[in-house]
């Protein structure tokens, strides 16, 4: 009889711990090691508004862009403040990966077709081995099909086009804030004797989150060397809608151009003394290939 | 030292009969869907954690919201970043009762219809929910299945009106687990 009691006290022990247990389960296989996480949702669409943003397409998303720059503001009520006048460009960009994307667009400001790469070396991730900002790298042509005046030399076709190599780094800081800087470098194969071939530009974009579906957003270059003579830097304010596919983004700028070389090297109206036009960049995005 | 091995027999027995009672898995499946006239939203997470307790009936389960894949890259982006919110709520979790669990016999291949109640935490809300489910035993291995459905709104998951005709105001939910012994 003595000999039962121990049997019985250590049935009793095995038996309770197994009872004492349940309340949670699944603390029993819970194992919360952090993962690393890339961060996405950077910027609601590839370009803050002018400039390509940290933010790329994925696998198999071409992201339909029709963009539209009206005329000045100022132009009064006769010209409905520039709604009357319209430049546009249209384009396609594929994301081939996540970390590469390619482009091709036409404006018919300078009759030009663009077309560009853009890599993400590096992605902002969270977690153990995430590196905290996003690097991002652009090159891109330009492409003018303007007609050769009937009584001037036809030109070259190699002074129809243009260069643009880009480099971004950015960071989302929080759900909110986002921001990028960079550096932009354009050559023009052929310019005015005036001008420069080379131009060089700091870029800067941020976005702040007003609610869960609209942003601010602005962007602005600051052309440091080779600035053609009688243009200004390129600065845009505005908002990003988000519905579903698609991105609206509508905004004030003294840009007209709709590609870096063009944006960069032609605004020829100053935001400060209010030569401002209204535009928007409509982004619709189709998933090609699913996975 | 009859009663030596006796003892040492069942304390085996007791061990033995722990191990068995406790199954679990961390690669389990859930698919929801959401059926409407524009569009239909699907997606699959494939590290489900489930334990279940043959012996109380008590089951478990953990999500990471961020583990659910999608066909369209958008539509993952915007279920975590517009709906879910999974930066501030990242895990879904239930816990539950499998209120039927005597007529489970784990030694005994089988498909046992069992009734789960219990709490369904999302979106940082907790809701009692009430399912269906199957657990399978087949040649000593056990899974367990159910497909239920809930609202949206009752876990504050807003659909904007402009989107209204995308999505469903129900999502269904399908869950699929093939469980292992907890050896614990």
């Amino acid at each position: 009889m003595k000999k039962i009691i121990p049997v019985l006290l250590l049935f009793i022990v095995c038996t309770c711990k197994g009872i004492a247990q349940n309340e949670d389960l699944l603390k029993l296989v819970d194992s919360d090691t952090a993962q690393k996480e890339y961060v996405r949702n950077i910027f609601k669409s590839t370009r803050v508004i002018n400039a390509q943003s940290i933010e790329m397409l994925g696998k198999g998303v071409m992201d339909v862009r029709i963009l539209h720059r009206f005329g000045p503001i100022s132009s009064g009520a006769s010209n409905l403040f520039g709604l009357d006048q319209a430049n546009m460009r249209f384009g396609f960009d594929y994301g081939i990966s996540d970390r590469v994307s390619v482009g091709v667009g036409r404006s018919n400001v300078g009759k030009e077709f663009d077309g560009f790469i853009k890599l993400r070396p590096v992605w902002q991730a969270t977690g153990p081995g995430g590196i905290p900002f996003s690097l991002i790298w652009v090159s891109g042509a330009t492409l003018s099909t303007v007609p050769a005046p009937d009584d001037g030399p036809k030109p070259e076709f190699s002074s129809r086009m243009a260069y643009y190599h880009e480099a971004l780094i950015g960071r989302k800081f929080n759900n909110r804030f986002s921001f990028q800087t960079g550096g932009v470098f354009v050559h023009r194969n052929i310019v005015s004797a005036t001008a420069e071939n080379n131009t060089w530009a700091i870029a800067l974009g941020a976005r702040c989150k007003l609610s869960k579906r609209i942003a601010f957003v602005a962007d602005y270059h600051h052309i440091v060397a080779g600035k053609q003579p009688g243009t200004y830097d390129p600065l845009s304010l505005g908002f990003d809608i988000e519905t579903g596919g698609h991105v609206f983004q509508l905004h004030f700028s003294n840009a007209v151009g709709m590609n870096e070389k063009n944006f960069l090297t032609n605004t020829t109206d100053n935001f400060w003394k209010g030569e401002i036009r209204f535009g928007f960049n409509l982004s619709r995005v189709f998933t090609i290939k699913k996975h | 030292m009859k009663k030596v091995l006796f003892t040492a027999a069942l304390f085996l027995a007791t061990v033995a009969l722990q191990a068995q009672e406790k199954y679990f898995t961390k690669s389990g499946n859930i698919k929801f869907f959401s059926k409407a006239p524009l569009e239909n939203i699907e997606a699959v997470n494939r590290s489900v954690t489930c334990v279940l307790d043959t012996k109380t009936g008590d089951i478990q389960f953990a999500v990471l919201m961020k583990g659910f894949e999608f066909v369209k890259a958008l539509m993952q982006d915007h279920f975590n970043e517009n709906y879910v919110e999974s930066d501030k709520f990242p895990k879904g979790e239930f816990k539950g009762q499998i209120e039927n669990i005597s007529s489970l016999n784990i030694t005994q291949d089988g498909a046992y219809p069992v009734n789960v109640a219990g709490q369904l935490t999302m979106h940082g809300i907790t809701k009692d929910v009430k399912a269906d489910g199957k657990i399978i035993v087949q040649n000593g291995k056990v899974s367990a299945s159910s497909d239920f459905a809930i609202l949206l709104s009752d876990y504050d998951i807003k659909i904007p009106s402009l989107v209204e005709n995308n999505i469903s105001k129900t999502i269904n939910i399908n869950v699929n687990c093939a469980l292992e012994t907890l050896n614990k």
